[in-house]
């Protein structure tokens, strides 16, 4: 257990001592790292600082994002500051929002063998294995739904017997869903089509011209929707 | 573990709930925003300011922290890599691979340019992927990119470069379009409109989002689609210094590998500066929400050439970075989750200001009602006042927190704080570089052929930028940015390179009596503990 608020941790074996309050990512800063890979945004957003640890005489190993996660007693760590996903490269223009694009590009999600040991990984707690299942039967709403909150961080890749690069599966159905699924605004492509006939043109270029004193009088009083 | 403190307050905080949620505080007159401004706003501290006493913008005041890098010395000599053999030869080069950066590539790239991306940490490492509460347009029928203008041009105390404002303004629905038409997912309704809200500071509702995650789904799809066009990228390389040609037009940088620290030449027809902003130069100490090399870098390469900046001395402190849990400390709480309906609250419950005052306006409030209003709720390492997020279930029903901003669910839950059930405890955070390097309307700076995009630009939005309009500005200069770099690239017969503006620079700095050490561009923050 913890004294004075301190724990101990293993960074690649090697043990230092750190206050029990840190994150992985602000422990090994303390231990003396300067570190250079495997942090980006430092709270949870880009997946730059997968990790793997297993804690002394636990059997499981636990996979989680260092910015994100305290610090425990004799914590056994080691960084994944990358991971070879693959990415296919297509144009997004060409692509059409049918089960072949999967087979086409990333048929070896066909190769999934239901181990679940992507979703178990997962540090953002999504059902990988069930967003595979989507992608693989085409449904991409629903697979892109379910990835949303993907980091792309690779973990779950990386536990994955089939060498499926779910993040990239997934990227390609939210894009699918975002281009050819969803339904397109009509007030947006109207208002866009407006500018392009200068519609707004005459009402800016007159705000423009106005003296500042009159402009901030309009801001002032301008009337603000509930 | 919330303190009993902490547990004594929220009890006054959820008595008061139900009759705060009803309530529509009033919106402060000009004149008090002004009082205060000037009274507790950093950018208002005087002696937090130095006066610069070199380069284009010599006599102008920029914060402390600022001036000892743009004065600083650069962390290369002439003679340290080879001009002749460059390493890398190409139309544009585009540094640093946020949105900015990735928008330029992928439109000079059409263009028809060839194009190299070098970035710092690895492409995508940047503010816009944490972007959270979203991106602005004027699409609905009851608003217009004028209204947009108006409220974009005050939000920013009239001080925006109108022209800028107004492509920001005017392009800013085909901008949607066009990252709708990648595959970047919004929040819609069936029908297919968008689901907008109100930001800080606007008059309509016009802030479009994927979740809270709206930055990232953006920064996402762009880098899926500049490694989709075979775009060239290269990861852990910074650019040090900007290379001139004879002519002194900007022709390439010098790139430093972030890990062996080796250098090499990009030689280029044309530059994109799209480095992003400068929380991590942490000013007055405040703590940040920003990435890992948010620093500034972009604004050092530029005047170190002599490009002017614009407005460096404003700085946007966000109104609500978490101040409790430590862990978190300074993590942005995202602004929709006062547009979703939580209000500020202060120790003994009362809602002490409008929630959705611009966000220079609200932060000062924030600091004004801890330093002289009911005083802060105290933290182990500072102070905060409630964001009151259970009241977002209360107006808009249950399911909502999880449904419209699970990353700020999920942030505080790693910590045993349930937002739905516990009001959060927020201080202002170091946020947004408002400033930046001054360009026209091509995006080009004041050296020919070096042009910017993002938040390195200064001048869009004024002194104070409204929340949505820089996601909206990354991508909108910096796809102008690509098709001027690319279009101009065209014209371009590169002289012979030089970096004699090293030892220029260095001359002045001896003649202007600069004495410092200080290497700059930084790069990165400092964090390792010196261990003895
Ligand atoms: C937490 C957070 C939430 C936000 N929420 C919103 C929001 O809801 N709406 C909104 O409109 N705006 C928001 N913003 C602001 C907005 O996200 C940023 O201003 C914008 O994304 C900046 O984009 P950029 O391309 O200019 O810079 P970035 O996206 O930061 O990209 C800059 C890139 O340049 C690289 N770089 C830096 N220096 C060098 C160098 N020397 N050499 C090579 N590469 C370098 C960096 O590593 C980085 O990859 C938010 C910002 C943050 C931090
Ligand atoms: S550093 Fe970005 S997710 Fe941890």
């Amino acid at each position: 257990m913890s004294k004075n608020g301190m724990v101990h941790i293993y960074l690649m074996g090697k043990q230092y001592e750190v206050p029990e309050e840190l994150t992985i990512m602000t422990a090994m800063e303390y231990a003396g790292y300067e570190l250079v890979r495997g942090v980006g945004c430092r709270n949870g957003f880009c997946g730059a600082c997968a990790t793997i640890y297993r804690i002394k005489g636990d059997q499981e190993l636990k996979t989680c994002l260092a910015c994100q996660t305290k610090v425990e007693e004799d914590m056994y760590i080691a960084t994944l500051p990358f991971f070879p996903l693959v990415k296919k490269v297509y144009d997004i223009e060409e692509v059409t929002p049918s089960q072949q694009i999967m087979m086409q590009l990333y048929p070896e999600i066909y190769s999934c063998v239901g181990c679940n040991a992507c979703t178990k990984a997962c540090p953002q707690g999504i059902n990988v294995m069930q967003y595979i299942a989507y992608a693989q039967r085409g449904e991409f709403e629903k697979c892109a739904e379910e990835s949303f909150d993907c980091v792309m961080c690779g973990i779950c890749s990386s536990r994955c017997p089939a060498g499926i690069s779910h993040p990239q599966v997934a990227l390609l159905a939210r894009r699918i869903n975002g281009k050819y699924i969803a339904p397109e605004s009509a007030e947006l492509k109207e208002r866009v089509q407006e500018i392009q006939n200068g519609t707004f043109e005459d009402l800016i270029s007159s705000l423009m011209n106005k003296p500042v004193d009159e402009v901030k009088k309009l801001y002032n009083q301008r009337d603000i929707e509930k | 573990m919330l303190t009993q403190e902490m547990l004594d307050s929220i009890k006054k905080v959820e008595a008061k709930r139900k009759a705060n949620a009803a309530l529509e505080p009033e919106r402060m007159s000009a004149d008090a925003k002004d009082e205060v401004l000037k009274k507790y706003h950093p950018d208002y501290i005087e002696s937090q300011f130095t006066d610069l006493v070199m380069g284009v913008n010599k006599g102008e005041k920029v914060p402390l922290e600022l001036a000892e890098l743009l004065e600083g010395k650069s962390r290369i000599k002439a003679s340290d890599v080879d001009l002749s053999n460059p390493k890398y030869d190409v139309d544009v080069l585009v540094i640093g691979g946020g949105g900015s950066g990735s928008a330029a590539a992928i439109e000079a790239h059409r263009a028809g340019a060839n194009v190299l991306v070098s970035t710092k940490l690895r492409i995508g490492d940047a503010n816009t992927m944490m972007a959270e509460g979203g991106i602005q347009a004027a699409d609905k029928p009851n608003d217009s990119p004028e209204i947009h203008f108006l409220d974009a041009f005050g939000g920013g105390h009239f001080a925006a470069k109108k022209p800028l404002l107004k492509k920001l303004v005017t392009e800013a629905p085909e901008a949607i379009q066009w990252l709708n038409g990648l595959g970047v997912e919004f929040d819609k309704a069936e029908d297919g409109s968008m689901l907008t809200t109100h930001g800080g500071g606007t008059s309509r509702k016009r802030m479009h989002a994927a979740k809270d995650y709206s930055g990232a789904e953006i920064m996402r799809t762009l880098r899926d689609e500049v490694q989709c066009e075979g775009i060239e990228v290269v990861d852990f390389s910074a650019a040090v210094e900007i290379i001139l040609d004879d002519e002194g037009k900007a022709a390439g940088a010098v790139l430093m590998n972030m890990e062996t620290k080796e250098l090499c030449v990009a030689r280029a027809k044309t530059v994109i500066i799209a480095t992003g902003g400068a929380g991590r130069i942490h000013y007055q100490g405040f703590p940040t929400t920003n990435h890992y090399g948010a620093t500034a870098d972009g604004l050092v390469l530029a005047y170190r050439v002599g490009a002017k900046l614009l407005y460096p001395e404003t700085l946007q402190y966000h109104p609500t970075g978490t101040a409790y849990p430590q862990q978190i400390y300074g993590a942005l709480v995202t602004e929709k989750v006062r547009s979703l309906g939580a209000k500020l609250v202060n120790k003994d419950g009362e809602v002490f200001m409008h929630p959705l005052e611009t966000r220079d306006v609200a932060a000062a409030s924030i600091i004004k009602e801890c330093r002289d209003g009911k005083g802060g709720i105290k933290t182990p390492f500072g102070e905060g006042v409630w964001l009151d997020t259970p009241m977002i279930e209360l107006k808009n029903g249950e399911g909502t927190i999880e449904s419209r901003i699970p990353a700020m669910l999920r942030m505080f839950s790693k910590y045993d704080i349930d937002i739905r059930k516990t009001p959060i405890l927020v201080y202002p955070t170091l946020h947004y570089q408002n400033g930046g390097i001054d360009i026209d309307t091509n995006c080009m700076s004041g050296v020919e052929n070096l042009f910017v995009a993002g938040e390195a630009v200064g001048g869009i939005h004024g002194t104070n930028r409204l929340m949505g309009n820089s996601l909206l500005d990354v991508v909108v200069f910096g796809r102008d940015a690509g098709k001027s770099a690319a279009a101009k690239a065209k014209d371009v017969k590169v002289g012979k390179l030089t970096l004699a503006h090293i030892d220029s620079f260095e001359k002045e700095r001896e003649e202007a009596g600069v004495t410092t050490d200080t290497l700059s561009p930084k790069l990165l923050p400092h964090y390792a503990r010196e261990v003895s």
